[in-house]
């Protein structure tokens, strides 16, 4: 039997399954084609490569320059086929077969063959490449030699035809569909590649919406519209001007000013209160979730965070609502790892709740009625320290003395990943956003054994073999029929790790992006949860004729 | 003169080893390890073992030094660790702008310097003498970052004579050469009086004087030039103050400069820009300095080559 879309849908729990279809190919009426617009970014872009871009920066913008099989419906995070027509899962759920729409055309006119996704998938996995999103696609047959260097292509991966390819997975993977909507999964033209070398990044030829027409370094990037696209009738937009070097403060100057329609780096703190006290401006920012959520992280192999009652303890020793108040309530109070709105997150679940007494007795139980001096590393760039100083108070509240340690990020990130370095980090600026949403991304390299390494992203170095062994069984659930049940796994699990507490949950942010009065399109595509800030194929301008 | 000049660039040398040595440890002393940045937060062991093969991070430092030294010598500031790119091309396309505003920085602080300092000498220990140096005690003491937004919200944002930042036309380059220029002229103003309140006692102005030339004559054809003179030797020094405040006003105003390329490279731990940035810019202090002498020399015969 083969499953189709929909039912593979449901496997991976996502919502509205029959409606799929219909939003792929729904057009907004009142859209009008034409006018470009401008968004600024204070940051140079680093590379539109889309084997090696991995911020949130240039991570919209390679999705509008390339596609992989599989996408998502603009403005949702359920999975849509992309370069893929449709596809077919095998009963162990282990062989996918992808057949490729016909007459998809390169930027460079040449049309797209099962050849190029070949190609492109054992380019990505190659070490040479220096892919950060390598390890991504280790379910597939053949990565080890391909990642250890005694293979330079996957023996799992072949074409089936000129529009049909085969991937062959080594173990059942119920994230395969999302790892093949991640940009790492582009399908890229191998001619364009050879020819540009290691700058492919500033030379980028996909199949995407809009193709790179100018780029002057540390100036603008001009995104041009691809008029042979193969979604008809998209972009809107003619062209997408990115102005690179500019302070938030300044683009917000300049939208206020009329001069800028998005600012890419969003509504600088300093700033969000006036924005929002001001109706007209405020009308112009929409609001929405994110798949975020920060966190403390309490190293439970350094004592006495070692000793879990210490670490239920400082659970509840944080004023969670204070903190949120700290950033201008641009978040709401997190009680788990999962932000709420990923499939698996435990509804009713309250988390610990605020309640010193509480706190301090569990301290006492755990030999600490003096409390302990303990450090707090945090990132340097405004709102961490403050939000630190916060969490510092609230320690202080139970008797536990935490100096503040604010470093940059890079150092942060190192002392995260020693064993006995960071008793505590404040992951504000390098917390958890998910690569695709599904449960299972805030597990493995974060709460997993595997991330528990020197160099890893467990910071609490917290190893539970037994979730380990769930995780990898949920995981191992391809049958739509039971994706409920891969879902309750999931939320078991982290139900088990917050009975560990190796964290604290904060908060989970909530984007708010600013955009100019002439910009059209559903507010949906401008809180879109995979294309931050927002989805360019799908936004038009109002002021076009 | 010849021998002075092969001395003092073998000594620029030796600086710009010494400083590409210093920066070099420096930067991976850093508790920060640059393979992590490149590999990302998804990478397996593998990965970012390979990755850290491949850009040769595993070999011991002397021999990392050694080859970047080689590369060097051959022109190749290598590659940026997260764009990929040239680090010599990432530099080449932004140095005409910093280089610009230089110029620009440069003239504005003479311009607005030299008219104060000799305003403030003529009328030494009036009202106007005092104001003026009170104004070019704030210029030196405002941090650049602050004068730039105000600048910006005001002349740009509230009058609307200039843009809101950005690169391109010569009104885009006023506010960030004035806000350079502003730190700059209060050091010469405070120079060229001393200097010009020195001119005006010496010998050949009293003869001058004596002979019944006008005060506006003497001023301008026997004080100036030679109160001027010992100033513009000070321009070459003035460059290594401006690498400091470039990467302040180029990130202000989006001014898209090597400034800004280093700034942002610091932040993302990407080591060949940083060191091609810094010996970029070190360089250019060096001749800046060989400039001041070379200029010095020249303008000033008692100065003795030794």
């Amino acid at each position: 039997m083969k499953h189709l879309l929909t039912t593979t849908a449901l496997v991976l729990g996502l919502a509205l399954p029959l409606t799929l279809a219909a939003q792929t190919t729904a057009m907004d009426p009142n859209a009008k084609s034409g006018g470009g617009i401008v968004v600024t970014y204070k940051d140079d872009v680093a590379t539109l490569d889309p084997a090696i871009g991995y911020d949130w920066q240039n991570w919209s913008m390679i999705k509008s320059l390339f596609d992989g099989l599989m996408d998502y419906a603009p403005g949702t995070t359920d999975l849509v086929p992309g370069l893929a027509e449709s596809y077919t899962i095998s009963d162990d759920g282990q062989t996918f077969t992808f057949k490729l729409r016909a007459g998809v055309k390169f930027h460079n006119g040449r049309e797209m063959t099962a050849e190029d996704v070949v190609y492109s998938l054992n380019r990505v996995t190659n070490p040479k490449t220096q892919s950060p999103g390598a390890g991504f696609f280790g379910s597939i047959d053949g990565y080890d030699a391909v990642a250890d260097g005694s293979a330079t292509s996957l023996s799992g991966v072949s074409s089936s035809g000129p529009l049909s390819v085969t991937i062959k997975l080594s173990r059942p993977d119920a994230t395969f569909l999302h790892v093949m909507a991640l940009n790492f999964a582009s399908i890229v033209p191998k001619e364009a590649v050879d020819a540009a070398g290691d700058d492919f990044g500033k030379n980028p030829v996909g199949t995407g919406a809009f193709s790179l027409g100018e780029w002057t370094i540390g100036q603008r990037l001009v995104f041009t519209k691809n008029p042979d696209y193969w979604r008809a009738g998209l972009p809107y937009l003619d062209s997408i001007t990115f102005e690179v070097g500019q302070e938030p403060i300044v683009a917000l100057l300049r939208l206020q000013n009329g001069e800028v329609d998005i600012p890419g780096d969003g509504i600088p703190p300093a700033k969000f209160r006036e924005v929002m006290d001001d109706p007209a401006q405020a009308a112009r920012v929409v609001e929405g979730g994110q798949l975020h959520t920060g966190y403390i992280t309490l190293n439970t192999q350094m004592p006495p965070f070692d000793n879990v009652k210490v670490r239920q303890a400082v659970n509840m020793a944080i004023n969670k609502a204070r903190i949120v108040q700290v950033i201008n309530g641009r978040a709401v109070p997190a009680t788990q790892p999962l932000p709420p709105s990923m499939p698996g997150y435990t509804d009713g679940y309250a988390g610990y709740a605020f309640d010193k007494d509480a706190a301090k007795a569990l301290l006492a139980e755990a030999g600490f009625a003096d409390g302990f001096d303990t450090e707090l590393y945090v990132m340097n760039t405004d709102p961490n320290p403050r939000i630190a100083q916060a969490i510092q108070q609230d320690l202080a509240g139970i008797g536990v003395r935490a100096a503040i340690k604010s470093l940059a990020q890079a150092s942060v990130i190192a002392a995260g990943g020693e064993a006995d370095q960071a008793p505590m980090i404040w992951s504000g600026g390098m917390a958890w956003i998910a690569d695709f949403p599904d449960a299972s991304n805030f597990y493995g390299p974060i709460l997993g054994c595997a991330g528990a390494v020197q160099g890893g992203w467990n910071w609490s170095w917290y190893c539970n073999e037994d979730l380990d062994a769930m995780a990898a069984k949920a995981d191992a659930v391809t049958d739509p029929a039971k994706a409920d049940e891969r879902l309750q796994m999931w939320s078991d699990i982290y139900m088990e790790v917050m009975k560990d507490a190796p964290w604290v949950p904060v908060f989970n942010e909530q984007r708010y992006t600013m955009k100019s009065e002439r910009m059209g399109g559903a507010d949906a595509l401008y809180v879109d949860p995979v294309s931050i800030p927002i989805n360019y194929d799908y936004v038009y301008v109002n002021d076009v004729q | 003169m010849a021998s002075f000049l092969v001395r003092r660039l073998l000594q620029s040398l030796l600086i710009l080893l010494g400083v590409s040595l210093i920066t070099f440890v420096l930067l991976y002393a850093l508790p920060a390890d640059p393979v992590r940045q490149i590999a990302g937060r998804s990478a397996t062991a593998q990965t970012v073992q390979n990755i850290r093969e491949q850009l040769g991070l595993d070999q011991p430092l002397a021999v990392q030094y050694w080859r970047y030294l080689g590369n060097l010598l051959q022109g190749d500031l290598g590659r940026s660790y997260l764009q990929k790119t040239q680090v010599s091309t990432l530099i080449m396309s932004r140095l005409p702008a910093s280089l610009l505003l230089m110029a620009g920085a440069i003239f504005t602080e003479l311009l607005i310097g030299l008219t104060m300092g000799v305003i403030a000498a003529l009328r030494r220990g009036s009202h106007a003498d005092q104001a003026l140096m009170i104004v070019s005690f704030v210029g030196v003491s405002a941090p650049q970052f602050v004068v730039g937004l105000l600048l910006l919200y005001v002349f740009a944002v509230q009058l609307g004579w200039f843009p809101i930042g950005g690169y391109g036309t010569f009104s885009h380059l006023v506010l960030p050469s004035l806000t350079m220029g502003i730190l700059g002229s209060g050091w010469y103003s405070r120079m060229m009086r001393s200097s010009m309140i020195d001119v005006l006692r010496q010998d050949f102005i009293r003869t001058a004087r004596a002979k019944g030339l006008t005060r506006r004559r003497i001023i301008m054809r026997h004080a100036l030039p030679n109160a001027i003179l010992p100033i513009i030797a000070m321009i070459g020094i003035d460059v290594g103050i401006f690498m400091g405040g470039i990467v302040v006003v180029e990130s202000v105003f989006g001014w898209p400069g090597i400034g800004q390329l280093a700034w942002q490279a610091i932040q993302r731990v990407d080591i060949p820009i940083i060191m091609g940035v810094t010996l970029v810019s070190a360089t250019a202090i060096v001749i800046g300095n060989l400039v001041a002498d070379v200029i010095s020399l020249l303008v000033d015969p008692r100065i003795k080559i030794r």
